[in-house]
């Protein structure tokens, strides 16, 4: 265990890094009052592509937690799909599926 | 009603999934630092001022160890190095933003750079306002989770279990959304693609070498796209 002065000085080390990744792209691109192009084709493009990586990250994290061969994720993420196409709502598609999988790992596939 | 207040009815139901899904994994990290034997004094803290959900749990494990700040600066780069693709999407969004740009920047996570990016805010709501409040207002629930959880971790034993699926939920029903109003997929297919591809080859670590991939993919994609309209014209 570190002393206080050292878990300070720890933490805002880790505050500087962190800030540093959120305000670089930023910093680099001040003076530019136009961005340019291929950066500019980046922001449009590039944030469909992360939202993708979000997903697979996030349900990543979930199979791995529950170890049930990801048949809740599956099962919930379909609920989540099809109800959402149907009621294009998103706090009733993002409950439904949400409860439908803490249902599935609680009852269902409880270990 | 003044454009505060507009701008932040209009923000506060984007923001309830969040709600939701924050004050759970801030419940736990706080009750998992404070069950670490640290006072709830750090939590707090580092919740409001690192405000990066996986880097909090990793600081957890470097302030037990032994005292090395750059070895720290330099992980907490690595961790959160997807903040860097995030602010290149962002830079026109935060343009005009005056000073709130600053915050708007500090306050800058994956759900808030999603809901930014994503929402389609109404011409009669100031996008600035409106953008503030959805960062401020999940900075507010992951500080509330991380104290509530540091302070009266004990009482939050109920079953939770399968809740973190919410932002999972979240991230899948925004990729649908955008799908249904979007014509051209091949953004999303190749970052599904490629996450999946680098999900395989690197694990956990995947993000980053996913990330500069689909930098990679979608550039060349563009160069393909205007050799092809040059030489149909």
């Amino acid at each position: 265990m570190l002393s206080t002065d050292e878990a300070i000085i720890t933490i805002a080390a880790v505050i500087g890094g962190t800030m540093l990744t959120r305000f670089l792209p930023f910093v680099i691109f001040y003076r530019n009052r136009t961005t340019p192009l291929s950066i500019k084709y980046l922001g449009n493009v590039l944030p469909t592509a992360i939202i993708a990586l979000l997903v697979v990250y996030s349900l990543k994290d979930t199979v791995i937690l529950s170890g049930n061969h990801g048949f809740p994720e599956v099962i919930s993420t379909t609920v989540t799909i099809l109800l959402h196409v149907w009621k294009r709502n998103m706090l009733l598609s993002i409950a439904a599926g949400t409860i439908t999988h803490m249902l599935l790992l609680q009852y269902i596939f409880s270990s | 009603m003044n454009i505060q207040k507009k701008a932040f009815y209009t923000a506060l139901p984007h923001t309830l999934p969040i709600l939701a899904g924050f004050l759970f994994l801030g419940i736990s990290y706080g009750f998992f630092m404070t069950s670490k034997g640290f006072s709830p004094v750090y939590p707090i803290f580092m919740s409001i001022l690192i405000y990066a959900g996986s880097m909090e749990f990793i600081t957890v494990g470097l302030l037990m160890s032994s005292f090395n700040p750059a070895a720290a600066f330099l992980l907490a780069i690595t961790v959160n190095a997807r903040h860097l693709f995030y602010g290149i999407s962002l830079l026109d969004k935060y343009k005009n933003t005056g000073k709130k740009k600053l915050y708007l920047i500090f306050g800058m996570c994956d759900e808030s750079f999603v809901i930014n990016y994503t929402v389609k805010i109404p011409s009669d709501t100031d996008k600035s306002w409106f953008m503030v409040f959805v960062t401020a207002l999940n900075h507010l629930y992951w500080a509330v989770g991380a104290a509530l959880g540091a302070i009266r971790g004990k009482y939050f034993q109920i079953n939770t279990q399968g809740l973190d699926f919410i932002l999972a939920a979240l991230f899948i029903v925004i990729m649908l959304e955008q799908w249904l109003n979007q014509s051209d997929h091949v953004p999303a297919m190749s970052g599904l693609i490629i996450s999946i591809i680098c999900l395989l080859i690197f694990g956990d670590n995947f993000i980053i070498p996913a990330m500069i991939l689909m930098v990679f993919a979608l550039l060349m994609l563009k160069k393909y796209n205007e050799v092809r309209t040059n030489a149909v014209n």
